[in-house]
């Protein structure tokens, strides 16, 4: 039984943007929202790595789905490339979030542990760029 | 495409990327982040480091085997882009292939690249090397005809303006540079077309 609500996952290029954005998350939003993140390349550089995005949302994994945060293109890419590489049965219910990190990921884990929906919580990250809150 | 032949090929493209990374990485801190020839070397060593098992089937799994290498250890945005290259490749290549059969793959594998990284041609990227490549392939050209055509599309993203990728943040700026994602397809091009030459 996973939670019953949408799980988080945070993608940055930097391992400690997305420990940080992931603590603020945890500090402003609490326990409830399953969260995982995510950062650095394969061999410990700046950059993403497809292996430890895939290990992340299965870290995050909620039958509910699980909403991605990124930041710079890679990131998108290599979660898209994540997304992808997921059995069929899982990879319809993962959205990668056009948000920006960290508000975005606290705006999503609000909304999330409000028991809403995947698509509620995308919509709500989402209504970060939409509003010009930010840009 | 047999077993030796195929290890030829994963070895040379190894080779090649790997001697190629310090240009590679040059090219990208002019205009990129700088760890373009860094990402290849890490994803083609590991590649080089599994070439036996890559090589021990088929060219369709071996394709495969290479692009998920290339997806799981390159990092920046060019290990998926070229990974999608190889494992869209596998999916449409017989075992042995002739020359048709290449052209149909790469045209269909170009399609996956482009989707993947939401980019088409004339954004300053390997897309601006392998779809003139596989045009050439496609009207007959011979080897050095391929290598030529590669050489020049390569060049030819000098005078282009970024509009896809991190040098797209450059703006104006990114003129003037060749693409480092079009140099890599280049060296590919090249390693591919002498593994092929070298069979015996």
């Amino acid at each position: 039984m996973t939670s019953s609500n949408v799980g988080i996952v945070i993608v940055s290029h930097s391992k400690d943007v997305a420990r940080g954005a992931a603590e603020m998350v945890r500090q402003m939003v609490g326990p409830e929202v399953p969260l995982a993140h995510c950062g650095g390349d394969p061999g410990g550089g700046l950059g993403t790595s497809v292996e430890s995005i895939m290990a992340a949302i299965a870290e995050a994994w909620s039958d509910k789905g699980v909403a991605v945060l990124v930041d710079l293109g890679g990131a998108e890419t290599n979660s898209e490339m994540a997304i992808e590489l997921l059995p069929a049965a899982q990879r319809d219910r993962v959205v990668i979030c056009n948000a920006p990190i960290v508000e975005g990921a606290v705006m999503a884990a609000t909304e999330s542990s409000a028991g809403s929906s995947l698509a509620a919580v995308r919509s709500t990250a989402e209504e970060l760029y939409a509003g010009s809150m930010v840009r | 495409m047999n077993a030796e032949d195929i290890r030829l090929l994963i070895d040379t493209l190894a080779e090649r990327v790997i001697a190629a990374s310090d240009e590679l990485t040059a090219l990208d801190q002019a205009i990129g982040d700088g760890d373009h020839g860094i990402n290849m070397k890490r994803g083609f060593e590991a590649v080089r480091a599994e070439g036996p098992a890559i090589a021990a089937s088929d060219l369709p799994a071996a394709l495969h085997k290479l692009g998920m290498t290339l997806v799981m250890k390159v990092g920046g945005a060019s290990g998926p882009l070229y990974g999608t290259l190889f494992m869209a490749l596998a999916k449409a290549m017989p075992p042995d292939p002739d020359r048709a059969a290449v052209a149909g793959a790469l045209s269909s594998a170009i399609a996956a690249v482009k989707a993947r990284g939401k980019s088409d041609v004339g954004q300053k990227t390997l897309l601006d090397v392998l779809e003139p490549v596989q045009r050439a392939l496609a009207k007959g050209a011979d080897a050095q005809g391929l290598r030529a055509a590669a050489r020049e599309a390569a060049k030819a993203t000098i005078p282009l303006k970024a509009t896809r990728g991190r040098a797209s943040f450059l703006g104006e700026r990114s003129i003037g540079h060749m693409d480092p994602g079009a140099r890599s397809s280049e060296i590919m091009v090249g390693a591919v077309l002498d593994a092929l030459e070298q069979r015996t």
